[in-house]
């Protein structure tokens, strides 16, 4: 993760110093245009969100809006439509991204701290872990959880939760662990101290920023994950936003389109702000350096 | 005497520093139980549901009854089953491996030449579609291809005909919503790749007078060739995956004009009420995944020796 942004920093500052030629600059309003007009297409299907959130007569067009009114976000402010499954989502995440929390730091450590022959067979079946498709396994977790009488339990859907993004969790955490010197350690081992001792005294602390980027990446897969509570969860009242937004709306007949709109801007602002923290404070490849480079 | 004595000793010191050790392994456990249980198991489970009658409610969602391979032989002689792998690859091929991947290089590479804060806006507005919870997403590409919807807006202003989207070609509309969702993905990867390049590299080629083209063709790529062979396994299985876009946008519909794999799965196990079948189509599916996955951790393996 961090020589991964170091190299990346160090390749930013030579094209921006030293090789720039003139065929380069010649090059860039091309490019320019080509860029905006592909932006462009990214932004359109954004557009009806927030024009028809702020419509009171909306409909499937991205049409600016006659006059601007907040009545949509009014009219969904209900416990029952609004944060009753926005509190769901926050349980589910949070749990979801605290399990993950727990058991990656503690498999991280002799992970990265201890040589053994299980480490590298147990981190390729981890990366093997992070590739299998979750979609495909979610109706024989069905069948399971109906043998085991866990449907609709939100504690056994945070652990499947949990589970599911887990082995990346575990890559990401023993990666940020790697850049943690071990002198450190070796000092507290001197005087006596456990190796469970000398993670909580000594490499939880420096590794904070780490954590809370892998805390805040399973929290944000976790908040907008829809097909495993969609599965799981039965009961309207244990419902989370992403699975109640499709239920309100999406199968009753009239559609309310602007508050479709207003419920789908309120239940993503969490997300991005936390994206934005993340990317701002650990660059925009944050995810993938754990991912791909490993 | 003496040597039964060392040999007892060194066994001892043997056994004692190997205790030690596995104890040391002790705080994986946690997760390795996690794993086994709610990512093992289910996987294990698939295949054994698969070979039984278990449906959705009925005496046989309590006590499924073992029926051998009759669920894979209905699954061989359904025709839904060419349909939907023809469609999966169809779906992957062209949103994931061709759409993504390429769209996400040119964009990185635009993004190379282009002025930094035009990069930014640009990058901001692709990441944007790949950062929203999937089912919002899902709804607004909903929105943009319905029969009032923005695309069709944009055709009737140049003058263009019109057509219903999501009826008359939902495979186009599915695949591109797609692309539009996930590129994000492959420019991130694609940018970091680039920045790897050394700058001498560029410089040397320029010298030698190289152009643009030449440049991306004999060097750019063939330096990035592990970041694409990588991008392109991990957006396949991503892809392979995606359930909440189709499901919301056509359901598998109309005439399951668009049922994929995923699709077909849920739709045999929660509309038919046959979990057993939907399980076996699910089987498939996961033996799909685990090929690749195992594909990908060969490749990344023999990158690092």
């Amino acid at each position: 993760m961090t020589t991964t942004a170091g190299t990346s920093a160090r390749g930013q500052l030579q094209s921006g110093t030293g090789a720039v030629s003139h065929a380069q600059q010649r090059a860039r309003t091309p490019a320019d245009v080509s860029l905006v007009l592909i932006g462009a297409c990214f932004v359109l299907p954004l557009l009806w969100l927030v024009f028809a959130s702020l419509d009171a007569s909306a409909g499937h067009e991205a049409r600016f809006p006659g006059q601007f009114s907040v009545d949509n976000f009014a009219a969904i402010m209900t416990p029952g439509l609004l944060f009753q499954p926005l509190w769901n989502s926050m349980v589910l995440s949070a749990g979801t991204a605290a399990v993950n929390l727990v058991a990656a730091v503690l498999a991280a450590y002799p992970l990265s701290r201890y040589q053994s022959r299980f480490n590298r067979p147990f981190m390729y079946t981890i990366l093997f872990g992070t590739c299998l498709p979750i979609t495909a396994i979610m109706v024989p977790v069905y069948g399971l959880f109906v043998q085991l009488h866990l449907l609709d339990s939100m504690p056994a859907t945070i652990f499947f939760m949990a589970t599911t993004t887990l082995p990346m969790a575990i890559w990401m955490t023993k990666n940020f662990m790697d850049a943690v010197p071990v002198s450190l350690e070796e000092a507290a081992w001197v005087d006596g101290a456990s190796g469970l001792t000398a993670l909580r005294t000594i490499v939880l602390p420096l590794m904070r920023q780490g954590l809370g980027v892998v805390f805040i990446f399973v929290f944000i897969q976790a908040w907008g994950n829809f097909f495993v509570p969609f599965v799981l969860l039965l009961s309207e009242a244990r419902q989370p936003a992403a699975v109640s937004i499709f239920s309100f709306f999406g199968q009753h007949g009239a559609v309310a389109y602007g508050q479709l709109a207003a419920f789908s801007i309120l239940y993503s602002v969490p997300v991005l702000a936390l994206y934005v923290i993340v990317a701002k404070g650990a660059g925009s490849s944050f995810a993938l350096s754990g991912a791909v480079k490993g | 005497m003496a040597v039964s004595l060392r040999r007892v000793q060194t066994g001892h010191r043997r056994r004692r520093p190997g205790l030690r050790r596995q104890a040391r392994l002790l705080p994986v456990v946690p997760a390795v139980v996690l794993l086994l249980v709610f990512l093992a198991g289910p996987v294990l489970w698939a295949f054994h549901a698969s070979f039984t009658n278990a449906a959705l409610t009925g005496r046989n969602a309590r006590n499924p009854g073992w029926i051998g391979f009759d669920n894979y032989a209905r699954l061989l002689s359904d025709p839904m089953l060419p349909l939907s792998l023809g469609l999966t690859v169809l779906f992957v091929g062209g949103s994931a491996i061709v759409g993504q991947n390429l769209l996400g290089l040119t964009l990185a590479v635009l993004m190379r030449r282009a002025r930094r804060p035009v990069a930014a806006v640009v990058g901001t507005a692709v990441v944007a579609a790949w950062v929203l919870p999937e089912i919002v997403a899902a709804f607004a590409a909903y929105a943009y291809f319905s029969r009032d919807g923005t695309l069709n807006q944009l055709l009737g202003g140049l003058g263009l005909g019109q057509t219903d989207w999501l009826y008359s070609f939902p495979l186009v509309a599915i695949l591109l919503a797609n692309i539009w969702r996930g590129t994000a993905f492959s420019m991130l990867v694609y940018r970091a790749a680039l920045s790897d390049i050394p700058g001498e590299v560029t410089e040397a080629a320029l010298m030698d007078g190289a152009g643009g083209w030449q440049r991306l063709a004999f060097i750019t790529i063939p330096m990035i060739r592990g970041s694409i062979a990588t991008n392109l396994m991990l957006i396949t299985l991503q892809t392979l995956a995606v359930f909440t876009l189709i499901w919301v946008m056509t359901a598998g519909g109309p005439a399951n004009a668009s049922t994929t794999l995923p699709v077909l799965a849920y739709l045999e196990a929660f509309k038919f009420g046959d979990i057993g079948y939907g399980t076996a189509v699910a089987s498939v599916l996961i033996l799909i995944g685990l090929v690749f996955g195992a594909a990908y951790v060969r490749l990344l393996r023999e990158d690092k020796p």
